[in-house]
């Protein structure tokens, strides 16, 4: 029996008053997990890179393997933080139009970034 | 002014200010304050690699600001906030899947991080540091 009052295919959907169910929750966990050893290998590698000077940098970020890390983890890293940092802004800013300003800006900023970083890691690894 | 739009003057709930700091407050809020440190830290990834494309007097400008005083304190910090919102994270992924709950549980968690990202700042630091 269908007790509440709302309907059995707005039940079946399970998106709620949002109308987008958990799927940040999920998208944040999921990009938190895919990070977990992207991160690890980030810190070790910028650790070892102390010292290193231009054209050993270039030559490490070149490198297929690299190009391939190094774009998951800006890209998922951004994708990851604009999540975060719009929850916040959902937290503390209360005006409609400020809170959407806010929130569309970080999203348009996360995108440039990274497709900036991911251009120029190929122009590095493809020798533009 | 209508009924609906009158300011109402209900008393507030103690906010934060009144309670003695905990571990698990302090850590959450922490986390939070990581979060949006490496959101910057992001962005500032995204330009060095940027520059690294550009030409060798763009990114010796970039590297001057990384090896000066300045640069360091925040490569430094950025590492810590890398850490310890690492572990942090993991702790909270636990708490996703339903475990770490009792109280005793959350100060134990909670102490673990604080000293594996205090660790593994300071081997990160020695480490680079001897590299450089």
């Amino acid at each position: 029996m269908n007790s509440d009052l709302r309907s059995h295919l707005s039940r079946a959907r399970g998106l709620g008053s949002a109308k987008s169910g958990v799927h940040h929750f999920w998208v944040q966990r999921l990009t938190a997990v895919a990070l977990i050893p992207l991160v690890v290998w980030f810190a070790v590698s910028l650790v070892m890179l102390s010292g290193a000077d231009y054209s050993m940098v270039r030559a490490w970020i070149g490198s297929p393997f690299v190009m391939v890390l190094l774009i998951l983890t800006i890209v998922i890293g951004l994708h990851h933080a604009q999540l975060g940092i719009q929850v916040v802004i959902e937290d503390y800013v209360h005006g409609d139009g400020a809170k959407l300003a806010m929130i569309v800006g970080v999203k348009f900023i996360a995108v440039f970034f990274g497709l900036a970083a991911a251009v120029a890691i190929l122009r590095i690894g493809f020798g533009g | 002014m209508s009924v609906a739009n009158r300011p109402v003057h209900r008393p507030l709930s103690p906010h934060l200010q009144v309670y003695r700091p905990q571990l698990t407050s302090t850590l959450s809020i922490l986390h939070r304050a990581t979060g949006i440190a490496l959101s910057v830290g992001a962005l500032y990834l995204a330009t060095w690699v940027v520059f690294a494309a550009a030409s060798a007097p763009t990114y010796a400008m970039f590297q001057g600001f990384n090896g000066s005083i300045v640069g360091r304190f925040v490569l430094g910090g950025w590492l810590f906030s890398l850490f310890f919102h690492l572990f942090n994270g993991i702790r909270h992924l636990f708490w996703d899947m339903g475990y770490g709950f009792e109280i005793k549980d959350a100060y134990r968690s909670g102490w673990i991080v604080v000293a594996v990202s205090l660790v593994a700042t300071a081997a990160s630091w020695i480490v680079g540091l001897r590299l450089i």
